[in-house]
């Protein structure tokens, strides 16, 4: 049980440095959103499944409501996240950002 | 106790290094987009760290404290991004 938390809170850490590695070296807003929001919730996930396991495995009232209190924050987390960056996205595009190496723009206006 | 706390300890500090990065971010980030990307991904590493933290101490208001985090940053989150659209 010890090795799987390991294993589930270390896939957590990387996908999270991963994430702050495409925030530094995309070079457009796009990408860099593409790469951080994705990469941030997936090993958010996975550290919140880490602590979910560690309270029910441990047992007793007090690490149940532990548990059960990071399930509801791991939806409202997993809830939020993709729909903000899908906001900043839009907003993005809206105040006059382009995709930098972009060949096709089929957001962009027919003449 | 399966494991120590000392590894929720070790977690939470690779999510504060993570933080400073996008901390680098939010300074040189050329557009108002990329300080908002950096902003939302430290938002995420906040909550992350939180629920690893309140595993550490055994304490369960660390775990509200990051549901009411989420749902607060997700509302700032989509009023930067009507204020850039230009709807408010």
């Amino acid at each position: 049980m010890a090795v799987l938390l390991y294993v589930l809170l270390g896939i957590g850490v990387l996908f999270n440095g991963l994430g702050s590695i495409a925030l530094m070296r995309f070079p457009d807003v796009y990408t860099r959103l593409h790469g951080a929001t994705k990469c941030t919730t997936f090993g958010s996930l996975f550290t919140a499944l880490g602590v979910i396991i560690y309270g029910f495995a441990t047992g007793g009232a007090a690490y149940n409501t532990l548990a059960i209190h990071t399930i509801v924050a791991l939806i409202a987390l997993l809830i939020t996240n993709p729909t903000g960056s899908h906001a900043i996205a839009r907003a993005a595009y809206r105040s006059g950002v382009r995709p930098k190496q972009a060949v096709v723009d089929k957001l962009e206006e027919r003449p | 106790m399966i494991i120590g706390s000392l590894t929720f300890f070790v977690v939470a500090a690779c999510f504060a290094v993570f933080m400073i990065v996008s901390i680098l971010r939010i300074g040189l980030g050329p557009t108002v987009a990329d300080r908002v990307v950096g902003l939302d991904t430290i938002n995420t590493l906040i909550v992350a760290s939180m629920i690893v933290l309140g595993a550490a101490f055994d304490q369960v208001v660390f775990i509200d404290v990051a549901i009411i985090y989420a749902l607060l940053s997700f509302v700032g989150t989509l009023y930067v991004a009507k204020y850039l659209e230009g709807g408010l």
